[in-house]
């Protein structure tokens, strides 16, 4: 995964970027089916593997091939990262080792849900009933989200097809 | 803490530090979009991560399991998925729209543009 990463960043065409991106997006649904999300890593490998592949390969379709040649301050921008890398450091070090089940994350709500859940809502996978039944409302807002940007994207696009005819007539 | 505990951690942070190096440095604007992708996904790692429990099982309740990963994350990661792919949408279509007003995709050749035309914002087609 990190050499798929590295690859991105070196690499200058652009069509070599998106179809690596996809395969680290499966990559990435692969951990997470290690990590026993397997509702996220179904999402992953359709949404981020799927859709956003195709959406990147046609916006490319209209769009130059190639990347043009990097400029050379790439100096400051590297220092901004890796003193972000530090502090992120530090402050993981304060955090909950992996596989603690003492951690706060396995103590606090989520007994209830694993407890309850069955006779709350009837539902056996409990990503399900917290997304469709205890959280309900923010995924209907989640809908709203996702309406807007569909609205957002059809408002840039039909402006240029009526241009395009404008031009032709 | 010991080594092991802090690998998913150090992980995490290589691919967003990339993600956010990408995001920074290169001044193609769909290498850009991709950089934050990765960058989204360190997100998901952060988040997930710390909900898994070593022979523990994928929530879904069974008598058969005893011990389950915590839900909890992975619903919020569902929704940042969703709502990632909707920004990813939103910013191509702004780069195919600056592609057809100024005919490049690179940020240094429009702001060359935007310095030769300071009046109108941007050369019309």
């Amino acid at each position: 995964m990190a050499l798929a990463v590295v690859v991105i960043a070196r690499s200058r065409s652009l069509f070599t970027v998106i179809i690596l991106g996809g395969a680290y997006s499966f990559l990435m649904a692969t951990v997470l089916t290690v990590l026993d999300a397997v509702d996220v890593a179904m999402t992953e490998a359709s949404v981020g593997a799927g859709i956003s592949t195709v959406l990147l390969l046609s916006a490319l379709y209209l769009c130059k091939k190639e990347e043009a040649a990097p400029h050379g301050r790439l100096w400051l921008p590297l220092a901004v990262s890796i003193t972000t890398a530090g502090m992120l450091v530090y402050g993981t070090l304060g955090l909950p080792a992996f596989n603690d089940p003492a951690a706060p994350i396995h103590t606090h709500v989520v007994p209830r849900y694993l407890n309850d859940v069955m006779r709350e809502t009837g539902v056996p996978n409990v990503v399900t009933a917290v997304l469709a039944s205890y959280r309900g409302y923010d995924t209907m807002g989640e809908t709203t989200v996702v309406f807007t940007a569909g609205v957002g994207v059809i408002a840039l696009l039909r402006r240029r097809r009526r241009q395009k005819q404008d031009a032709s007539a | 803490m010991t080594l092991i505990g802090f690998l998913s951690y150090a992980i995490t942070i290589f691919l967003m530090v990339a993600g956010l190096t990408i995001v920074v440095s290169w001044g193609n604007l769909i290498k850009t979009l991709v950089g934050l992708g990765i960058f989204q996904t360190s997100v998901y790692l952060l988040f997930i991560a710390p909900g898994k429990l070593i022979g523990g099982t994928a929530p879904i309740i069974d008598p058969r399991f005893t011990v389950y990963s915590n839900p909890l994350p992975h619903v919020l990661i569902l929704t940042a998925i969703v709502v990632g792919v909707a920004t990813l949408a939103l910013g191509l279509a702004l780069v195919v729209r600056i592609r057809e007003a100024y005919g490049t995709i690179e940020e240094d050749e429009i702001l060359a543009l935007d310095a030769e035309n300071p009046d109108d914002g941007g050369p019309r087609e």
